[in-house]
């Protein structure tokens, strides 16, 4: 016994304090290739779903970003080319024209271009939107629905909790496939998706 | 809804693409994890090897200039124990690699070399190091009470992050406003508070809030090489005894008559005792208050404030109202997802008070017990081997010497 206990490589102490960083590590390492099995099945990145999304406004101040990564994105295919597009100018407008005072956008970030009587084409300046969603709302009442809010991947972090995410009202952000990184809704889902 | 049909031009006028940038690559994860992995190594071995305290504090600048300045305190691995946690509950939840390097490299870091990661790679710590200018002793008593509040940080994180609630560590995120120049005002006088705090009392978070740290001192306790006050052997000169900020030096314990057998026995019947009695204590109290906990649910408060009456006109409904009347779900629907959530907050809620009530019960329990130690040395689960004592030792290294 006393032999034992002197002679360093048979140390009761020594062996238990081995034993326990060894299961320690065992530990660690299961709980990572538990998660990452998971993970290597495809990676995630974050999207709001436009089905769900009641555009209360909240995308353009709890982003991380200034302006937020957030985004009206027009989907062009489902667009109706109006001359009187509720997504551009604000109800009760009188004169159609690109009147400052007309413009429902906050930051001027959507033009509108005539292309040929009567349809005009309208294009979002992205640096420009700060994501309000004020013509997404206006698009969707009185238009087709072919404005709508997305993250936009070239922007956003990726952060670890996406803190839209977890002020959202309509729970609508969620990870999606990295190989599938928009959603949109409507019509022109499909057409668009495919195009790339 | 298609209102309008899409118009047929005459004019030649091709339609353009709707633009879907792809994700950013992800070699600037990549990055972060690679940069992560150097920092530990090249901090592990100033602190073991070197035992240079300008080298930590030098890398501490370079931790917070990178993971906090540049890469805005995102991914951390403090808010990584969150992430881990959901993916170990929610089958559907799938994490970024990323998340699981962050989380677990420290750890093994830990269990090899010690809180080396708190010395200098950690962001938060690093802040909180540059201001610790005047640190003063809190003394034992205090330091155990307050060192309390990280274990209920921890259990309610994860009580939380696994019932798909929040995640608070990073909601309540101190430093991270001040990384982004964003802070709410809140946050920014809570972050403002712990560093003019943190001048007197040497990092308030890492010692009284931090969660991860919980999980570093467990783990640091089991590790391999850690570092030590004296490169060589202890003379006892007691020069080292009030170097360290945090409180973290055990001091000598002399412990040649050992105490009597029927006290120590005594000492033992009432630890088997009280370790059990505080954790059901702590459970069921904890279970008490388990609908007060399940109130931070996004779906037990739609539900809640679904079963309140109408309220009176001039009242603007909640957008989590128009969110879900939008979304055409049954209402009753909304309240069987929460009454399922309050029952998983009713089990939670034991487990946690069971938690804390057995922690509670085996710090007192180690208070009890007397361990004899003849030299000082770094306590391994608390030391954050800043290396701060390591300079107030006169011994040189044998090898040194002539």
């Amino acid at each position: 016994m006393d032999k034992q206990e002197n002679d360093p490589k048979i140390n009761r102490r020594r062996f238990l304090a081995t034993g326990a960083r060894a299961s320690v590590l065992v530990g660690i390492g299961g709980v990572a290739a538990l998660l990452a099995k998971k993970t290597i099945a495809g990676q995630t990145v974050w999207q709001l779903d436009p089905a769900k999304c009641i555009q209360c406004g909240r995308c353009a101040t709890n982003c991380v970003l200034t302006p937020s990564a957030v985004k009206c994105v027009h989907v062009y295919a489902m667009c109706g080319y109006c001359d009187l597009c509720g997504g551009y100018f604000k109800p009760e407008t009188k004169t159609l024209t690109t009147g400052a005072e007309n413009q429902l956008c906050p930051t001027n970030a959507i033009k509108r271009k005539f292309i040929e009587d009567p349809f005009f084409e309208y294009t979002i300046d992205e640096p420009l939107c700060i994501g309000c969603g004020k013509c997404v709302k206006g698009c969707g009442a009185f238009g087709n629905g072919s404005l709508q809010l997305q993250i936009r991947h070239n922007i956003c972090v990726h952060c670890n909790e996406c803190s839209i995410a977890r002020n959202c009202p309509a729970d609508a952000f969620s990870r999606v496939p990295a190989s599938q990184p928009y959603l949109f809704k409507g019509f022109g889902q499909e057409e668009e998706n495919t195009k790339k | 809804m298609q209102r309008f049909p899409k118009p047929e031009f005459e004019s030649g006028y091709q339609q353009p693409d709707t633009l879907q940038p792809g994700a950013r690559a992800g070699l600037l994860a990549i990055m972060d994890v690679v940069v992560l992995t150097i920092t530990l190594a090249f901090i592990t071995w100033l602190v073991l090897k070197k035992r240079s305290r300008l080298g930590v504090f030098l890398t501490s600048v370079f931790s917070l200039a990178y993971f906090g300045f540049y890469r805005e305190g995102c991914v951390c691995s403090i808010g990584a124990i969150q992430n881990v946690t959901l993916a170990l509950f929610d089958n559907s939840y799938v994490i970024p690699l990323t998340v699981i390097a962050f989380f677990v490299i420290p750890l093994i870091f830990t269990l090899f070399f010690g809180r080396t990661f708190c010395a200098g790679v950690c962001p938060f710590g690093a802040i909180q190091d540059l201001v610790s200018f005047k640190p003063q002793k809190l003394g034992t008593r205090l330091n155990a009470v307050l060192g309390l509040i990280p274990y209920l940080y921890l259990g309610l994180a994860v009580l939380y992050a696994a019932t798909e609630t929040d995640f608070i560590i990073c909601r309540y995120d101190p430093f991270v406003g001040i990384f982004r120049f964003d802070a709410s005002f809140g946050m920014f006088l809570f972050a403002g508070i712990l560093l003019v705090s943190g001048i007197f009392i040497a990092r308030p978070y890492c010692r009284f809030l931090c969660p991860y740290g919980v999980l570093l001192n467990w783990i640091s306790r089991f590790s391999w090489r850690h570092i030590t006050i004296t490169p060589a052997k202890c003379i006892q000169c007691r020069l080292c005894e009030n170097s360290c900020p945090y409180d973290a030096i055990d001091m000598p314990v002399p412990g040649k008559n050992p105490e009597e057998r029927s006290i120590t026995l005594r000492k033992l019947i009432l630890i088997c005792i009280l370790v059990p009695f505080f954790a059901i204590l702590g459970g069921f109290t904890a279970s008490r208050l388990h609908e007060t906990l399940a109130g931070v649910n996004g779906k037990v408060q739609l539900a809640r404030a679904l079963l309140e009456p109408a309220s009176e006109t001039g009242v603007p409904e909640t957008f989590e109202i128009t969110a879900f009347k939008s979304s055409g779900k049954p209402v009753s629907q909304v309240y069987y997802e929460a009454s399922v959530i309050i029952r998983q907050f009713y089990i939670g809620s034991w487990i946690l008070g069971c938690f804390l009530g057995l922690v509670f019960g085996i710090i007192l329990a180690r208070r009890l017990i007397i361990t004899y130690q003849a030299d000082y040395t770094p306590n391994k689960g608390t030391c954050f081997s800043c290396t701060r004592c390591v300079d107030y030792c006169p011994v040189t290294p044998e090898e040194i010497k002539p």
